[in-house]
């Protein structure tokens, strides 16, 4: 099947001016696309810029609600890459941009008060809400642009119980170490290649009495989650993809042998009262600085290394530029070995909770390439997307981070593991991973966080 | 749904309200004679008795059932999530500070709000000085919570870095090393008492000076003659009079302390040992998805919020019945 996407080269160039075209015209019932479902897509819809949409069919009338934890300034991003389908099928959008989603989604669960689509940022919450029973899975026209867009490990990871639910919509890579480059080429200092150079780089400049790192875990009730993304990291680059799943699966136990070592490696960073924590205090700062402030002491030379994932592009001041030959840029936090490319990152998923024409439609359009690119071309903080087929080239207005990502995101040697904190069960993920983490950092003991942790591990 | 919708769907409600209402009243006034009173008295009852039994009877009487069960809510597990409550030790930090909340709160503020009703009381700026105190009352919890991690903020005693919080640049313009007010436990539990103390004085200033008025001038006179002095005056005079007035101060407070969320949740996330019971309860059933446990810390609070309850009842009975 082709679902309509044969003019991709001209197609997002045209959009942006068809879709404005398309404001003053109307196009809704003439679209004619009620006729012309899945299966066809040949015919051409008579309004320019439409094409693409003729499989939704004509959904005028019909409202689609989404319910999402992405908010100002992405959420305008979203909403433009829903216009065109507003646009050519009719079909209402309705947005709403909620910063306490995750906890909400649930109680909502609860309630019996569900948007007819929820953005979800986390696989395990995704289980969760399909354990509800509430979740609708995705019809065959999603299921089929999921196929031929996305590698079969992010199909994988919207399923459950053998069924397909929630298509992929936007990802992110955390595997980066923010860094200063004009610092890096006045000092000689070579981007890390292996996890051995990076621990060498690292004395290297604490030899000279500045802390390269500094880190911040502070996130309100979130507190305690950039410590589960440094273990994650570690734990995939020490031990391999295989036993990183295991780990996360449970198939063996959080306070066995390589969990309790991987954290020890981080240890040996964030513990580490040489290495941290530059302009922000001592260890225990760590736990009292907001994520969002941790990065900035790099600016101010305080610090040389901040390890955070490719959205904190975002928390730089204006005034920088970030780019590789600019204030600040990031690598690629290196695997054991030059050659080992593991890659830890995140992603969002579109679940439907009402069985629909116009909600499997719209969760169809996010599957496509058509979105994909659109996306793409909308640039800040929705650059990034998982799609394999999607053109780079659409993403000439994206930052440099974004397109070291989709770089990254497209490597055929690239092993993409999720957020492992994120697939685990919520008492774990989104609980005592991080509480523990957070009293880790205050001084608890490796063993106690492990033990406890897994204590924590629903049975 | 459209906003006309949600307006016709106010309207039906309330149409059917009035109905309701009218029935009721139309029925009851049939009735007359004694046997007619209680007919009526029941007719108006009613209403309230069923509201009450689907707002707060039935999700009391479920909570209390899910307390029993595990973390899905799909297999019953005895009295396993309360022994949970009382053995594991991050939860028995949770009640550690609940106590401390408790124990320091109302207490602290009643008395810090009791001396300042005594020293403003018919002083010249009485009404400037009360408003003072007043205010915070005025501003959410989480508003409050928001203002005094300001205070506590911390930065690092380095050359080149500036404090940001108020208290620790106090403490350095003094000479002292910045201190983190938050994360050291268990004396960052103290640090957020205070916030709710500050909250609070302002209430038990205003109940309590009102009832320091309402102290009848000839008793206060009589002791004067007597040549009572100002502390026996406070001791002997003024605390039993105003008796009443403190108790509903005091268990107004324990129990808002009791069901303190707000605060712990902005400032600290319930991190660093400083979660209580009701933060605890939210982020088990919310966060954790685990129900059953959720449950029992609710059944918890609650059963620690009936005594002050019940005393506060007794009290206002014994006070009508003087």
């Amino acid at each position: 099947m082709t679902f309509g996407i044969h003019r991709r080269g001209g197609f997002p160039a045209l959009a942006a001016l068809a879709v404005v075209a398309l404001a003053a015209t109307a196009c809704g019932g003439s679209s004619g696309g009620s006729t012309n479902n899945a299966g066809g897509g040949t015919s051409a819809s008579p309004v320019a810029g439409c094409e693409d949409f003729a499989q939704y069919g004509n959904l005028k009338g019909k409202t689609v609600t989404v319910y999402t934890g992405i908010v100002t300034p992405e959420d305008q991003l979203l909403k433009d890459t829903w216009a065109p389908f507003e646009k050519c099928t009719g079909a209402t959008i309705k947005g709403e941009f909620d910063k306490s989603f995750e906890a909400q989604i649930l109680v909502r669960a609860k309630a019996g008060n569900l948007p007819d689509i929820g953005i979800v940022p986390q696989p395990g919450l995704l289980k969760a809400l399909i354990a509800t029973g509430k979740a609708v899975p995705a019809d065959q026209a999603t299921i089929d642009a999921v196929d031929k867009n996305f590698a079969p490990s992010w199909k994988d990871l919207g399923s459950a119980d053998g069924k397909f639910y929630a298509p992929p919509q936007n990802a992110n890579i955390k595997s980066f170490v923010w860094y200063s480059p004009k610092e890096f080429t006045s000092k000689g200092y070579t981007i890390p290649k292996t996890l051995d150079e990076l621990k060498a780089l690292s004395d290297k400049i604490a030899a000279t009495g500045k802390k390269p790192w500094c880190a911040g875990i502070s996130s309100g009730e979130a507190t305690g989650w950039p410590v589960t993304d440094w273990m994650e990291d570690w734990m995939l680059r020490l031990y391999g993809a295989d036993e990183y799943d295991k780990w996360v699966n449970h198939s063996i136990a959080f306070n066995s042998e390589e969990p309790t070592a991987a954290l020890d490696a981080v240890g040996a960073y964030l513990k580490n009262s040489k290495y941290v924590n530059g302009g922000l205090g001592d260890v225990k700062s760590i736990a009292s600085t907001t994520f969002q402030d941790a990065g900035t002491p790099i600016l101010k030379g305080q610090c040389s290394m901040h390890r955070q994932a490719s959205f904190y592009a975002a928390n730089w001041p204006k005034t920088a530029k970030v780019a590789p030959d600019g204030d600040i840029f990031a690598f690629y936090l290196p695997g054991v070995k030059a050659e080992d490319k593991p890659v830890l990152g995140g992603g969002e998923f579109m679940l439907g909770f009402r069985d629909a024409p116009e909600v499997h439609a719209f969760q169809a359009y996010v599957s496509s390439t058509t979105w994909a690119n659109l996306s793409e071309q909308g640039g800040g903080g929705r650059c990034v997307t998982p799609n394999k087929n999607a053109d780079p080239a659409k993403a000439a207005s994206c930052s440099d981070i974004d397109k070291l990502s989709i770089s990254i995101l497209q490597d055929p040697k690239a092993v993409f593991r999720f957020d492992g904190s994120d697939a685990m069960p919520s008492a774990v993920g989104t609980n005592s991973f991080w509480k523990q983490a957070t009293a880790w950092i205050t001084g608890q003991s490796t063993k106690d966080t492990v033990d406890k942790i897994e204590a924590s591990w629903p049975k | 749904m459209t906003t006309t919708h949600k307006f016709l769907t106010m309207f039906e409600a309330i149409g059917l309200f009035v109905a309701v209402v009218g029935v009721i009243l139309t029925l009851a006034s049939r009735f007359s004679g004694r046997k007619g009173d209680r007919i009526v008295a029941a007719a108006f009852l009613l209403p309230t008795v069923a509201l009450i039994s689907v707002g707060l009877l039935y999700p009391g009487l479920k909570t209390i059932y899910q307390s029993f069960y595990n973390a899905a809510g799909n297999a019953y597990v005895g009295f396993d999530n309360y022994s949970t409550i009382f053995s594991d030790p991050d939860q028995r930090t949770v009640l550690r500070n609940t106590v401390m909340w408790v124990l320091i709160t109302p207490f602290v503020a009643t008395a810090i709000g009791l001396l300042y009703a005594i020293l403003v009381d018919k002083a010249r700026v009485e009404a400037l000085a009360k408003a003072l105190i007043f205010l915070p009352m005025a501003i959410s919890f989480v508003g409050a919570s928001i203002i005094w991690k300001f205070v506590y903020d911390f930065r690092p005693d380095q050359p080149g870095i500036k404090q940001t919080g108020l208290l620790n640049e106090i403490i350095v313009k003094l000479g002292g090393s910045p201190h983190q007010f938050l994360i050291d436990s268990p004396l960052n539990n103290i640090f957020l008492i205070l916030v709710m103390i500050w909250i609070q004085a302002g209430f038990a200033m205003t109940v309590l000076s009102a009832s320091i008025k309402a102290i009848p001038e000839d008793i206060v006179e009589a002791a004067r003659l007597d040549g009572v002095r100002a502390w026996a005056m406070f001791r002997y005079v003024t605390v039993p009079s105003i008796r009443p007035a403190l108790i509903v101060v005091l268990t107004t407070i324990g129990i808002g302390t009791l069901k303190v969320f707000d605060i712990v949740r902005t400032m600290t996330g319930g991190n660093f040992d400083t979660s209580v019971v009701a933060n605890e309860f939210y982020s088990q059933s919310f966060r954790a998805g685990n129900q059953g446990l959720g449950a029992a810390l609710a059944v918890l609070l609650f059963v620690l919020v009936v005594p002050i309850v019940a005393y506060n009842v007794r009290q206002l009975r014994s006070s009508e019945g003087r």
